[in-house]
């Protein structure tokens, strides 16, 4: 099996991000809350703050340490609930039609005619502010492209001769879905998973920002994004590294999408070898 | 054969064959198609009063055009889809009665396009083994050696069984579909096109093949296709499909040298023949236009519009089909005057 330079790219991008989040309290140069000093507000980039200084002197690059904690949290475990949701239901749908299918599409429907966030601000308000919450929140909310996409997959792939074959053959129809049809509509989902890891970050910011997500002084790159909106030319450093962090986590999410979709399709290998 | 299913299969060759494998009894599959709001809900006969009986060992060729509902015959016979109306009857046994795993270790299909009817996803050697366990071969070795052991019996070499489907070339799918029909060990395969989707210079070796494995596992075949080539080399008995009804059925010779009905003589006329073999009488019996819609079959006879012999009875009255002689049935008014 051999990997992509995209997935060597996107796989070390994550990686780093992973390494910051784990080792936050190792690589941050100050503590993200406590250490404020007003004495320091808003300082460019320097040898002692990296990435410059908040409107209340706390360094940047510590901060964005601490925050990638909560945006990765936030932004994979979120993004892993509403695969699981949105394919579980849309292979059901796709695959059994019926009641069911139309169950499911009316569902989704609805899903995508409100605006995800608005879903998840009530339910943010239901369950309060909170790490748990911001992901249950997003994680139940934006499952309904996965779904679609998944639901659209199989209706092209239930009259397929290999799925037809498995039915004769006596294959269940759990085991016709999960060996026929799911390994083969891997490919797209991924990618709208990993798209959606990005969308979850930002949506967290925007849910932050509201004051419902994670509340300051704790810091999530989110967050740190919409403090830094009124700054943006006094101050640019406040919200071009949050940014940037955000950039190069969703980029090295998506390319290690696109990589691990050419590992798991077995044409793509021998083109390559 | 040494390698036996577990007790769950019905013996391999028990001394007294059953007289009939498989009994089509006033088979009719019915599609409701188009709803009550855009223009009404009108009736698609696919299948409309089909009886069939297959003997073991014996190979059926089922003929006709597209649309005819040859291939809506075989899914209602794999248990796929529901028929409207008659009894299937595999073994004896009725449909609804029958266990689908029962089924599937009795009937097994090869699909027309080997390009879409094995999973890229899966290694050859995953596409035999798994039926294999599903079905209660558990022992490794076992497994092992009747996956490889089919492969032989397909010619496919040992050493490509790890080895993904678009790594081999067309005959070669077909060979690894018609391994994954025969790995349960059926007693009857229903052959759906088998070669019209490969090259021509491929197409005899598979259905070689076909025979071959015919005699060495003693399988039962429906041959379905509308390469009349293909089945009469092939089969020992014929059925011609005509818009969801069986027109004209018997021994292949029959079939191919007296044809009582219109449409047999014109699907045999249509054989491209460049060395002007046939006689001049078999070449006239040309039907002209297309097959009529199975939405909205034309009264009577459903092939009297292309008749060239149509009479005021063709369009009253639905010719029943009866017999011309021991075994061959026609559906046609005219089937003792025709010649």
């Amino acid at each position: 099996m051999r990997w992509g330079s995209n997935t060597w790219v996107g796989g070390s991008l994550v990686a780093i991000a992973i390494g910051v989040a784990v080792f936050a309290p190792w690589i941050a140069l100050t503590d993200p809350v406590m250490d404020a000093n007003l004495m320091n507000a808003e300082l460019p980039p320097s040898w002692e703050f990296p990435f410059g200084t908040d409107a209340q002197g706390r360094d940047i690059y510590s901060r964005i340490c601490y925050g990638a904690r909560i945006s990765l949290t936030v932004g994979v475990v979120s993004q892993i609930c509403n695969s699981l949701i949105g394919v579980t239901l849309g292979l059901t749908a796709g695959y059994w039609g019926g009641w069911w299918d139309d169950f499911v599409s009316g569902l989704t429907n609805l899903m995508l005619a409100i605006p995800s966030l608005v879903f998840a601000l009530a339910i943010m308000a239901i369950l309060g502010p909170g790490l748990v919450s911001l992901v249950i929140a997003l994680g139940l909310t934006s499952w309904s492209y996965s779904c679609r996409i998944a639901r659209a997959q199989v209706l092209s792939l239930k009259s397929q001769g290999y799925v037809q074959a498995a039915r004769i053959l006596g294959y269940g129809d759990l085991r016709i879905m999960f060996t026929q049809v799911l390994p083969n509509i891997l490919g797209p989902l991924i990618v709208i998973a990993t798209l959606g890891m990005g969308g979850a970050i930002l949506a967290e910011a925007a849910l932050s920002f509201l004051g419902l997500g994670i509340r300051p002084p704790f810091p999530s790159w989110g967050s740190m994004l919409s403090e830094a909106r009124d700054q943006i030319r006094a101050a640019p450093w406040l919200s071009v590294f949050p940014g940037l962090a955000i950039f190069f986590t969703v980029l090295g999410l998506n390319l290690l999408g696109d990589g691990l979709r050419d590992i798991l399709d077995p044409q793509s290998q021998t083109r390559r070898a | 054969m040494s390698d036996k299913l577990p007790k769950k299969l019905p013996e391999k060759l028990p001394e007294k064959l059953p007289e009939k494998l498989l009994e089509l009894d006033d088979l009719a599959v019915h599609f409701h198609v188009g709803s009550a709001l855009s223009g009404g809900v009108k009736t698609l006969k696919a299948v409309d009063g089909v009886s069939l009986d297959i003997k073991p060992g014996e190979c059926l060729g089922l003929v006709g055009e597209s649309g005819c509902g040859k291939s809506t015959l075989a899914l209602s016979i794999m248990g796929l889809q529901p028929p409207t109306r008659g009894h299937i009857r595999l073994n004896g046994h009725e449909l609804s009665a029958r266990d689908r795993m029962e089924t599937a270790r009795t009937v097994q299909m090869v699909f027309q396009d080997p390009y879409a009817s094995l999973n890229p996803r899966q290694t050859v050697r995953r596409t035999l083994a798994d039926p294999l366990r599903l079905h209660g071969v558990t022992n490794k070795t076992e497994v092992e050696h009747r996956v490889m052991d089919m492969m032989d019996k397909v010619g496919l070499r040992r050493d490509r069984a790890d080895r993904y489907p678009h790594e081999f070339s067309g005959g070669q799918r077909q060979r690894i579909g018609i391994a994954r029909a025969l790995i349960l060990q059926p007693k009857l395969v229903i052959c759906d096109e088998p070669v019209s989707a490969l090259d021509v210079s491929i197409r005899a070796q598979i259905i070689n093949l076909l025979l071959e494995l015919k005699d060495e596992m003693g399988l039962a075949y429906i041959l379905i296709s509308h390469d009349l080539g293909v089945v009469e080399h092939v089969s020992d008995r014929v059925a011609v499909m005509y818009l969801g009804r069986i027109v004209e059925q018997g021994g292949w010779q029959e079939i191919f040298e007296d044809p009582r009905h219109p449409y047999t003589r014109a699907l045999i006329a249509a054989i491209p023949d460049p060395f002007h073999r046939a006689d001049a009488k078999v070449a006239r019996a040309k039907a002209h236009g297309e097959i009529a819609s199975a939405l909205n079959p034309p009264p009577g006879c459903h092939f009297n519009p292309r008749c060239p012999m149509k009479a005021d009875r063709c369009v009253s009255e639905v010719p029943a089909l009866e017999a011309v002689a021991d075994g061959h049935r026609a559906a046609c008014h005219f089937r003792n005057t025709v010649a």
